[in-house]
């Protein structure tokens, strides 16, 4: 059974780690940073060809992570396969003992270093989870064929409270709700206000006693990456402030100040009515995860 | 209508080469409208191969015709009389046109010289825009008239997309996001809840998913 699931049912705060697999084939890659993550996060989270370049597959780094006897979440996005091959792949994931899915529908190929192939896009990203929870929940596929066992997944999707319009974001998670999300993970926050006014909304609904909902943080490296980030992603949010008080330090402090942001800003998540977890995604430095979680005080992770 | 752009002119002259009498042949329809190949560009397009044969001393005969339509029987029909003159003809239809023709005249080569490109709409002068993708069940009613197959980069039958921003595609901020546009304009007549369902997955099969498509109306035939 997924341990975040359980962690979750639980009432604990749980806490999740991305983990990018590599651009080539060797195992030691994910293997290390899954033990980077070990004792640190209840699942570590894999990508699936994120910002569409070609990587390991996120089923493959996956299942290295669970015969290593971590909970991973498989990513999954609608980009890349149609809709034999995502149900197909889902039931090979549970087959092997993957727990967890993420249903997305990726970034755009255009963005990544196979801007010639053409975008799937069969099922968007909230078919996909439909589709997923009519395999597990009744046992059938698209069209109404009847499994022969139905995949044991806990359901995840996405959802950016700071994309537009506002108001609508929080119609689109409920539609996500209503298709078969069990948890939600959201965009990186750096607008907590922002953030704050999405949930208030999304209370008013009742969405968050239906749903589980992790909240998004990276921490920056460098103003660069910050400046990079709000102007060069669609849909990321990073008020001045922030951006401010990572050029306030010497270049040698900026790691240890994008660490201190991020650890404020899980204490604000903590405390936050409807907010159940955080979703760390610590880009290419997975060594940061284990002092985060530790100097935000959600250490150490409750076993099961 | 059927948008088509004109292919580069090196690359028309290197499929051209090997004929020396050539029709260069246009369509009067929606090749016409959006500038491609109706009679104006049929004309432009075979003085441009002259112009080029003749700088490089190279015998050919190059003429110009425009149909009414390229991709009807009943116009092409009038190429019967004319067609033994020429070992190729150069085609300004869309790819539609092009196959009419070649079905019409199995023994002669019929060349594309335009790049066909999408189901448009003339915006303004100089500016067409993609806005249909033909997928044979039109869903324009449920999104306001505003089509996410041809109009949204992923897309999306329920969307917006996490990178929508401030009106904008992800993609390409020159690009209205198609999905705050069904939005507005839902909202616009009070039929926003029209989003609160869950679009179904779509049939391709009445796209391309089931081979080439025809439609069979025997009323119409005789
Ligand atoms: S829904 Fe289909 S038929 Fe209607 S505009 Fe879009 S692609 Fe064209
Ligand atoms: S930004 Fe809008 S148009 Fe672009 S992919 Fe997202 S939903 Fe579609």
């Amino acid at each position: 059974m997924s341990h975040l699931k359980q962690i979750l049912e639980r009432g604990e705060f749980a806490v999740t780690a991305e983990c990018g697999p590599p651009k080539g084939a060797d195992p030691e890659v994910v293997l290390k940073k899954g033990e980077l993550l070990r004792d640190k996060v209840d699942a570590v989270n894999v990508t699936d060809n994120q910002t569409a370049i070609v990587r390991m597959s996120s089923l493959a780094a996956c299942s290295l992570l669970e015969r290593a006897g971590l909970d991973p979440v498989l990513q999954m996005v609608v980009r890349d396969r149609n809709r034999i091959a995502l149900q197909s792949d889902i039931l090979g994931a549970s087959a092997i003992g993957i727990r967890n899915l993420l249903c997305l529908s990726g970034d755009h190929q255009s963005f990544g270093n196979q801007p010639q192939t053409v975008g799937v896009f069969d099922l968007d990203s909230i078919q996909f989870l439909q589709a997923v929870r009519m395999m597990r929940d009744e046992g059938t596929i698209i069209g109404g064929d009847e499994l022969s066992a139905p995949p044991d997944l806990f359901i995840g999707a996405a959802a950016n409270p700071f994309a537009d319009p506002l108001e609508f974001r929080v119609t689109r998670l409920a539609k996500k709700i209503k298709a078969g999300a069990d948890f939600i993970q959201t965009q990186c926050i750096y607008n907590l206000d922002r953030f704050e006014s999405w949930i208030s909304m999304a209370m008013e609904r009742g969405l968050p006693e239906k749903v589980y909902i992790l909240s998004g943080v990276t921490p920056l490296k460098s103003p660069g990456m910050a400046r990079y980030m709000k102007t060069r992603v669609s849909g990321m949010d990073i008020p001045d402030e922030i951006i401010e008080r990572m050029e306030g330090v010497p270049k040698d402090k900026q790691r240890e100040e994008g660490i201190r942001i991020c650890v404020e800003t899980i204490l604000r998540l903590k405390e936050m009515p409807g907010v159940k977890g955080v979703h760390i995604m610590a880009i290419e430095w997975e060594d940061a995860v284990g002092e985060i979680v530790e100097r935000a005080g959600l250490l150490p992770r409750p076993g099961i | 209508m059927i948008t088509a752009e004109q292919k580069p002119i090196d690359e028309i002259r290197g499929m051209i080469a090997p004929y020396k009498r050539i029709l260069v042949l246009g369509c009067a329809s929606c090749v016409a409208e959006c500038a491609a190949g109706g009679e104006k560009e049929t004309a432009m397009l075979g003085s441009a191969l002259r112009m080029a044969a003749r700088m490089e001393k190279q015998e050919v005969e190059i003429e110009e015709k425009t149909l009414d339509r390229q991709c009807v029987n009943e116009f092409i029909v009038l190429l019967d009389d004319i067609i033994d003159k020429y070992d190729a003809i150069l085609s300004l239809g869309c790819g539609a046109g092009v196959q009419a023709v070649a079905d019409m005249f199995p023994e002669t080569p019929v060349i594309p010289a335009l790049n066909t490109e999408f189901l448009g709409e003339t915006k303004s002068q100089g500016l067409w825009v993609e806005n249909c993708l033909g997928c044979g069940d039109c869903m324009l009613y449920y999104f306001g008239g505003v089509c996410p197959l041809a109009r949204c980069s992923k897309q999306l039958f329920n969307g917006p997309c996490g990178g929508s921003v401030n009106g904008k595609c992800e993609i390409n901020p020159d690009l209205d996001c198609a999905w705050q546009l069904i939005i507005d304009r839902l909202s616009a007549f009070g039929a926003l809840d029209r989003l609160e369902e869950i679009y179904p997955p779509k049939d391709w099969s009445k796209k391309q998913g089931g081979g080439p498509r025809k439609i069979v109306r025997e009323d119409q035939q005789r």
